[in-house]
């Protein structure tokens, strides 16, 4: 009676000793289950290392099979080429036989073949064919072979010029600059593509789970009957999940730019605020999902479809969304990931670029708001 | 004694799709997955954004200009007057590329020089930037060999006649969606049988089925039995989805691709079985199938190439079913590999089965006692 005499006099007062009464518990809810700690911490130091050790897209050291079919000192040369490449590991063959056995076996990727008669067409008219033979499986390794033996083949073009003193200047030469990246390392774009994927695994598969447990214990229902109202259900939720979410974000900056160097452009307080805002949209999907979802079986299922492989496969993380067919162009709007994305590449390689970090923050602020009124919506619903 | 078993068996079905909500997760969305992944999951571009900056007023600079916007990988955004417009361009990630003509670029080519085309990119993800770079000279070759053949210029003592095998147009959607295929099945098998113990324990149903009289194999045979014919079940639906939607060849023997998936699967459900015996609570239970199924995905050269990892990276694949699996439904698929061709794939995993299902039933009879 009392307390509830003092609940009416100073509303503001009780609310916010509820308030830490619930984050208290929520806080002490994830020490105690250490698999909560594991998810924030230990899967996220696993993700890192393993991209940043294990993963790359950087061709290098190709295994090829170059047949060649009567030596000479033009052939010499070319393989010379080859062999001088650090793209390539080639193993002159004799026979062709040889050779598709070896692709076919999977010990090559990629044949240059050179007839028996080179020597003798290199100086007619048409020129000599140089057949290359790329295993094509893997489609993004393959047009980087190609790349990689045109290059080749024009080092060898402008050797052999300079031998036999001719001058061959292709009518057009490209000369490219790559900006954000002159080094080409894949790494810096696949280690803070990584963030959130970290983030979406504490914010929405964690908290999806934990209130999904609740509502199958029935726990939640008990909260529910005290005097906390809704809201102050929903910011304890949040308090708590998003400190964690926040830690293993802060984690995941570190080890990007301290163990694996990626150069971090912009200020860290963008990356924060940016890194915030997503977070409070996982956290609103994690809610969501778990006032849908029943149980906690649902609840993981439903969260890793729709949040953890969309984040990895749909943000543009590692595919180029504008080369996607347009319904799924479409799609990939409603994914908070692709804005999140868009921001981390830009403040980590670009720096601050307002232009493109503002409109992604904004969208991101809609759907933080749009997602827990929804949850809101649906927990007042659910009481009824 | 076989009786008791398919009472389990059923049971662990009944308790996984009684539940309306739990059924659909089972089966929709996968399904959906396939669908968008299968169309989202491409390194091919088919809509670069560029700009050109063209100092040069000479027809040659207009014709190799042409020949991109006449392209249909790339899209003109914006034709650029100042040097100083570029950069903001780029920054704002409104192009992708931007084709710099100097002003010398004509004379240079018609005194029998090299014409310089500057191609500047934003390389925030350096993949798309060299795979952009390389459609490029794709365009600019065409160009050369036009220009030399029509200005009476000696052809190159050599050319090269390139072909590429299993995959002639280099489709990307070929060697994604099979791996797909893979991916699925390894996702779905491995959380069902992760969380079922999990679940019961939650539930405190296990104690009764501890005190049924069951044998601890038996009891694992009904927990492995749903998440072995759900696995199968989605494999066989992605696969036609592959044939007959997404058109992906699929040349090899389905001997050898069901050989495979079944190897797979014991592979799956042995470390699924082990996470299930060792976990309290589901939440648990997800971590563990979490801890295995990550790195199982990134080690497995789903979406990156396993050749282009560091070597002792390269070794630790060894260990990963996942690698072999994605490997098999590849080359069946496109190379048309036989159960032969792929002798080096699967008895591996099927080492990892026995190893996975031993440990997991090592474990299952420790954690009981």
């Amino acid at each position: 009676m009392m307390s509830r005499r003092a609940d009416t006099a100073a509303p503001r007062g009780g609310s916010l000793m509820r308030l830490r009464g619930l984050v208290r518990k929520e806080f002490l809810q994830v020490v105690r289950d250490k698999s909560s700690i594991g998810i924030a911490f230990l899967l996220p130091t696993v993700l890192l290392l393993l991209f940043g050790y294990g993963v790359s897209l950087d061709a290098k050291h190709v295994p090829i099979a170059i047949v060649v079919q009567q030596p000479s000192a033009d052939t010499a040369r070319l393989v010379g080429v080859f062999q001088g490449s650090e793209y390539f590991d080639p193993s002159v063959m004799l026979s062709t036989r040889e050779a598709v056995a070896a692709m076919e076996q999977g010990r090559v990727k990629a044949i240059v073949h050179v007839r028996a008669n080179f020597a003798d067409r290199l100086r007619a008219d048409p020129g000599a064919p140089i057949q290359v033979i790329v295993n094509g499986v893997d489609a993004n390794t393959a047009r980087l072979i190609q790349g990689y033996v045109q290059g080749a083949w024009q080092s060898w073009l402008a050797a052999t010029a300079r031998a036999d003193g001719l001058i061959l200047p292709p009518a057009v030469d490209v000369q490219h600059r790559i900006w954000f990246n002159p080094g080409v390392r894949s790494r810096d774009f696949l280690v803070p593509g990584l963030i959130p994927l970290v983030m979406v695994l504490i914010g929405a598969l964690l908290t999806a789970l934990v209130m999904a447990r609740e509502w199958e214990r029935g726990t939640m229902e008990s909260l529910l009957v005290t005097p906390v109202t809704i809201r102050e259900i929903l910011v304890g939720k949040l308090a708590a999940y998003f400190s964690l979410g926040l830690g293993g974000m802060l984690l995941s900056v570190f080890m990007a730019t301290w163990l694996f160097g990626v150069p971090l452009r912009g200020s860290f307080w963008v990356l924060l605020l940016a890194s915030s805002l997503f977070l409070v949209v996982a956290l609103g999907m994690g809610l969501l999902i778990s006032t849908v979802a029943r149980n906690q079986f649902v609840a993981s299922q439903v969260a890793i479809l729709s949040t953890y492989l969309p984040t990895f496969i749909l943000s543009g993380f590692i595919f180029d969304i504008g080369s996607m067919p347009k319904p799924i162009q479409v799609i990939t709007y409603a994914i908070p990931a692709r804005y999140f994305v868009s921001i981390l590449q830009t403040v980590f390689l670009a720096g601050d670029v307002w232009p493109v970090i503002l409109p992604n923050m904004l969208a991101l602020l809609a759907m933080a708001v749009v997602l827990l009124g929804l949850t809101r919506l649906r927990l007042k619903k659910r009481l009824q | 004694m076989w009786n008791r078993v398919a009472a389990l068996v059923l049971k662990e079905f009944l308790a996984l799709l009684k539940d309306p909500r739990s059924r659909t997760v089972i089966i929709v969305p996968p399904l959906l997955q396939l669908l968008v992944f299968g169309y989202a999951a491409t390194f091919d571009l088919n809509d670069i954004p560029y700009a050109v900056y063209n100092e040069d007023p000479g027809q040659p600079s207009r014709d190799l200009l042409a020949r991109f916007a006449s392209s249909d990988n790339f899209r003109l955004v914006e034709t650029v007057a100042r040097e100083s417009d570029i950069g903001p361009l780029i920054d704002r990630r409104r192009v992708l590329l931007v084709l710099h003509v100097r002003r010398t670029f004509s004379r240079d080519l018609y005194r029998g020089g090299s014409g310089e085309l500057q191609v500047l990119l934003d390389g925030r993800n350096s993949n798309t930037a060299l795979v952009a770079l390389g459609y490029v000279q794709i365009v600019v070759n065409g160009f050369n060999t036009e220009w030399a053949a029509s200005h009476g210029q000696r052809e190159p003592p050599a050319h090269l006649v390139t072909r590429a095998w299993f995959n002639p147009n280099l489709e990307s959607r070929w060697f994604i969606v099979p791996g797909i295929a893979a991916l699925l099945t390894l996702v779905v098998t491995l959380l069902v049988t992760a969380l079922s113990v999990a679940r019961e324990r939650e539930n405190g149903t296990f104690d009764q089925l501890l005190v049924a009289p069951y044998r601890p194999w038996e009891i694992l045979i009904g927990k492995s039995v749903p998440g072995f014919v759900i696995g199968l079940g989605e494999a066989s639906v992605i696969i036609l989805a592959a044939v007959f939607w997404f058109q992906v060849p699929l040349v090899g023997s389905l001997v050898a691709l069901y050989g495979g998936l079944v190897v797979f699967l014991f592979c799956v459900i042995g470390v699924g079985l082990m996470v299930s015996s060792l976990a309290v609570t589901q939440q648990q239970g997800l971590l563990g199938a979490f801890l295995f199924l990550v790195p199982a995905i990134i080690l497995s050269g789903f979406a990156t190439p396993i050749a282009d990892m560091p070597p002792a990276v390269q070794r630790l694949t060894l260990i990963n079913p996942m690698r072999y699996i994605v490997e098999i439904v590849r080359r069946v698929f496109l190379e048309g590999a036989t159960v032969s061709d792929l002798s080096g794939q699967l008895w591996p995993m099927a080492v990892i089965g026995v190893v996975t299902l031993t440990a997991a039933t090592w474990l299952f009879r420790h954690r009981m006692q």
